[in-house]
């Protein structure tokens, strides 16, 4: 059955509270998830104190600061800083969302921080992204054609390149498929927003000579059809996508392609 | 041990599951003109005798309407039953012993129905 409560050595206790920078004029309160695999300890909230004269004005400078002017052993995965690797994903506020995207003032302090939800956590804010990028990965997100490749680029037309619009932008950041309820009860069989919407992103390339065997593939109870619109996955999408919509379009099609 | 792509690959797609989720859209549809019909034939028969009521389910296009709704809502409650225990009972035999009864359930209540109106209908 769904389990509607942490287990025991799951549940988040206080932590530290580290000390406030000295004759910081302007501070912001941060509290933000603690987990180390090597003490055995429980997940703890540890609070810090940001000099904002200091410090950038987005979270992942406010976590960037902490890390180099409180505690290095503070763990979160970062890399473009500008919305385009998808490595600082992480539930903000409540929401899902990029650190690097997002200003420290369009939260409300105490600004509090968590991993990416219902995944196995690796390290404080890094959680296990293992089974989403398999599932990535098994819907074959790459052209698939037969007829022998031109000799220049497969060609596609104004309109068709603009189909792709709303879904090539995706940059796999796992927001929206750990913002799905569906996704948090059935992972192992459903495959998420995010991996819908890509496979949603090569079913109507124009080029793609492999359209059937893609809604072959995707039509199952578990694996698309546990969508059930709720529509978290479009709220939370940190580049303002719409995987919801994709997942209808698929579902669109299965039917038109029976009736 | 299993690969990671392995284990999302699974036992394969089913091939199925575009039925339910047409079916579902259909007696969704058919369920807003029959509910309202079948509550405008409750509402007209609300607080008459037997012998009225009797007269009333006796005229052969309410009781069609009324076995109409019932196989539409049936169905379209059976198919989201299924949809809520596959979505939260993870037990695999749990999981086809609530699918099961569900189906029975279904079943059962539609034959009350069906037997309801048509003993009203021919007196058997
Ligand atoms: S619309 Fe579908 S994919 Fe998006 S959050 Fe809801 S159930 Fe999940
Ligand atoms: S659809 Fe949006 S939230 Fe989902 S993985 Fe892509 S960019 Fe991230
Ligand atoms: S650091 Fe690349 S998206 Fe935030």
């Amino acid at each position: 059955m769904v389990e509607l409560t942490l287990p025991k050595n799951s549940k988040v206790t206080e932590g530290k509270v580290w000390p406030k920078p000295e004759g910081a004029k302007r501070v912001t309160e941060f509290h933000i998830y603690r987990w180390d695999p090597d003490t055995g300890e429980n997940p703890r909230m540890d609070t810090y104190f940001v000099d904002r004269d200091d410090c950038g004005p987005m979270l992942l400078d406010a976590i960037i600061w902490i890390k180099n002017k409180v505690d290095p052993t503070l763990t979160f995965r970062r890399s473009c800083r500008e919305g385009v690797c998808g490595s600082c994903a992480m539930n903000i506020d409540g929401l899902n969302t990029l650190a690097c995207t997002r200003g420290i003032d369009e939260v409300k302090a105490p600004v509090k921080i968590y991993p990416l939800p219902h995944l196995p956590v690796v390290k404080d804010l890094v959680p296990d992204l293992t089974n989403f990028y398999a599932q990535q990965a098994s819907i074959r997100p790459w052209l698939q054609t037969e007829t022998p490749a031109p000799g220049a680029e497969w060609r596609q037309s104004r309109h068709e390149r603009e189909k792709l619009d709303g879904l090539y932008e995706c940059i796999l950041c796992a927001c929206c498929t750990t913002s799905c309820p569906s996704y948090w009860w059935n992972s192992d069989r459903y495959l998420g927003p995010a991996t819908l919407l890509q496979a949603y992103r090569w079913i109507v390339d124009s080029r793609d000579e492999a359209t059937g065997e893609r809604l072959d593939a995707l039509e199952d109870p578990f694996r698309l059809y546990r969508c059930h619109t709720i529509m978290n996955c479009a709220n939370t999408c940190p580049k303002g996508l719409n995987p919801a919509k994709a997942i209808a379009e698929i579902k669109k099609k299965m039917v038109e392609r029976q009736l | 041990m299993k690969t990671p792509l392995g284990n999302v690959r699974g036992l394969g797609s089913a091939h199925a599951g575009t039925g339910h989720f047409w079916l579902q859209r259909l007696t969704a549809v058919a369920n807003i003109v029959l509910v309202t019909a079948f509550l405008i034939i409750v509402v007209s028969i609300a607080g008459s005798g037997h012998a009225e009521i009797v007269a009333k389910l006796s005229n052969p296009f309410v009781a069609i309407l009324i076995l109409a709704a019932f196989l539409s809502v049936l169905t379209h409650m059976r198919i989201g039953m299924q949809v809520i225990i596959e979505d939260y009972v993870h037990t695999e035999i749990r999981k086809i012993a609530l699918l099961m009864a569900n189906t029975f359930y279904t079943i059962a209540v539609g034959l009350i129905a069906v037997y309801a109106i048509l003993k009203i209908n021919f007196g058997l």
